[in-house]
């Protein structure tokens, strides 16, 4: 069967029931992509920088207040606003508090709430402060290895092995 | 269990059973976890990636339910392998893809799915044959509460789960039903099924998750939201929908079959011949073709065929399948020949008896 807009072998068969009538066309692949666009396609999901650059928009106008948040860094894994805002991708437990203020209206949009009622941990929420903590005494340690300072780098491995032994012994 | 065992047999979310199976291929409930002593993947140094993954192994390892499960180190895997684990939808293309130290666990049915450094440290995922959410649900919940009972997690006390994309946060989870709509693609209703799950913030994708174009006429819907409502919500929210959708689709197969018979007959009988006889066929045209056929099988038109070999058609005809399968690796148009003779075989034994099946 040829296509009943060109020439080509049809090989879609479509029946259209939108309108009052039944209309059956016989197309091939490319003039049925072409039909099949007319109808308006679906809203595209929301990405994260969309919704991050609509949120930010008022902000653009005052470039200074923007290139400040921007620059604002996590004290516990050092990524900055900027690069969350880039990647869309958080890089620690603790931004979500670090950045608490920045983040609530996206949760809000994304979500339409910004509070957690489903499940929960068993064991309850343990010190959170105490394994956030260990984020930024590993990240510490590097750096410090990287400076081959090994005396401060085998104080850092005690404090480390410390909250891990505390960690473990909960278990 | 090794990869190459696996390849000849297909996992039990194929197996065509549960509610539905006709139209819903498969039931899934993913939950995002982090471990509260890490950074997210991104900061992650290749330390840090290293050591979650050792941990997890070794605390997993402690769990007398999950040391049975099969740990593969995903790092270590050739790209066909890969591949091949992502056709099977136990991994995902990101972390097919992606660099440094990750695996992925398995159990024996590929029922579950557990995948260690992904966007988030661990993405836990159970999958079922048909609508069948609460049982997943049921599994997936004992399994996450193990494996917190051995790890500590992300999560605070008003956000819930903290996970690397705040579009995530909350509960972590998503629960994905894998429909087949032939009908309303024939039909060219799709579209406007799609607008309206989307105003009741339900996301629709393609066979392989995000950005995936819709292979064979598999569509997966499954809940945007994860903040602010329970899971049992987030899964009532999706279940309850399905029904409906599977209802669409079957008006549009009863409208075929009253008013399009003689279209669909024809239709249905030049894809079965087709992947009967073709001599070399792509991925693309064989998900097609399959489609038909198996709207085919579900509407009696015919007969010699089961939904569980056409479902596991649609995995193995897939270009790692067909490598793992034959054992040899295959440029695309060597594969489009392999698939055409491995279709053909496939099918030829079909319409023999079941002597010559086995």
């Amino acid at each position: 069967m040829k296509c009943q807009k060109c020439q080509k072998q049809a090989t879609f068969h479509i029946t259209d029931l939108t309108g009052d009538d039944l209309l059956a066309l016989h197309l091939c692949p490319d003039c049925a992509k072409q039909y099949l666009k007319t109808e308006d396609s679906p809203q595209e999901v929301p990405t994260m920088s969309g919704l991050l650059s609509q949120q930010l928009k008022p902000l653009e106008q005052a470039a200074e207040d923007l290139r400040e948040l921007d620059s604002k860094e996590c004290p516990i894994c050092g990524i900055s606003f900027f690069e969350f805002r880039q990647a869309g991708r958080l890089g620690c437990p603790h931004d979500y508090v670090f950045f608490g203020s920045e983040l609530e209206p996206l949760l809000i949009n994304v979500h339409g709430d910004n509070q957690h009622i489903g499940k929960q941990p068993k064991r309850g929420v343990r010190d959170t402060e105490s394994q956030t903590e260990l984020i930024r005494l590993r990240r510490q340690m590097k750096e410090v290895v990287e400076q081959e300072d090994y005396e401060k780098a085998t104080e850092l491995r005690d404090k480390i092995r410390k909250i891990e032994g505390e960690g473990q012994s909960g278990d | 269990m090794t990869l190459d065992e696996m390849a000849g047999r297909c996992g039990e979310w194929l197996k065509g059973c549960g509610p539905e199976s006709d139209i819903v291929m498969s039931s899934r409930i993913r939950l995002a976890r982090n471990l509260a002593d890490y950074p997210f993947i991104r900061r992650c140094t290749d330390i840090d990636r290293a050591n979650i993954e050792s941990t997890v192994r070794e605390r997993l390892n402690k769990d007398e339910r999950l040391a049975d499960l099969t740990f593969i180190n995903v790092a270590d895997l050739e790209v066909l392998d890969r591949q091949f684990l992502v056709e099977r939808q136990l991994i995902s293309r990101e972390h097919a893809n992606s660099d440094g130290a990750r695996a992925v666990a398995i159990d024996q049915q590929e029922r579950l799915s557990l995948m260690v450094n992904e966007e988030d440290h661990l993405r836990i995922q159970v999958m079922k044959s048909g609508l069948d959410l609460a049982s997943a649900w049921d599994q997936i919940n004992e399994l996450d509460d193990r494996i917190e009972s051995r790890l500590t997690y992300a999560f605070h006390p008003k956000l819930g789960y903290l996970t690397a994309c705040p579009t995530n946060v909350g509960t972590g989870m998503r629960v994905s039903v894998l429909v087949h709509l032939p009908a309303l693609v024939i039909t060219q209703q799709i579209e406007k099924v799609f607008r309206s799950l989307q105003k009741i913030n339900l996301v629709v994708r393609g066979l392989y998750g995000e950005g995936t174009q819709a292979m064979g006429d598999f569509y997966q819907v499954s809940n945007q939201i994860t903040l602010g409502k329970s899971e049992q919500d987030l899964i009532e929210q999706v279940g309850d929908v399905i029904p409906v959708v599977i209802d669409y689709e079957r008006k549009a197969r009863d409208f075929l079959v009253n008013e399009k018979q003689n279209d669909l007959f024809d239709q249905v009988s030049r894809a079965y011949g087709t992947l009967q006889n073709a001599q070399q066929i792509s991925s693309e045209e064989t998900m097609f073709l399959l489609s038909r056929v198996r709207m085919g099988i579900n509407l009696g038109l015919i007969g010699n065929l089961e939904i569980p070999e056409i479902n596991q058609l649609f995995i193995h005809t897939q270009p790692a399948h067909l490598q793992k399968i034959s054992r040899t690796e295959l440029t695309t148009d060597q594969r489009n020949i392999e698939r055409a003779n491995y279709l053909h075989d496939q099918l030829k034994l079909d319409s023999g008896t079941d002597a010559e099946k086995n």
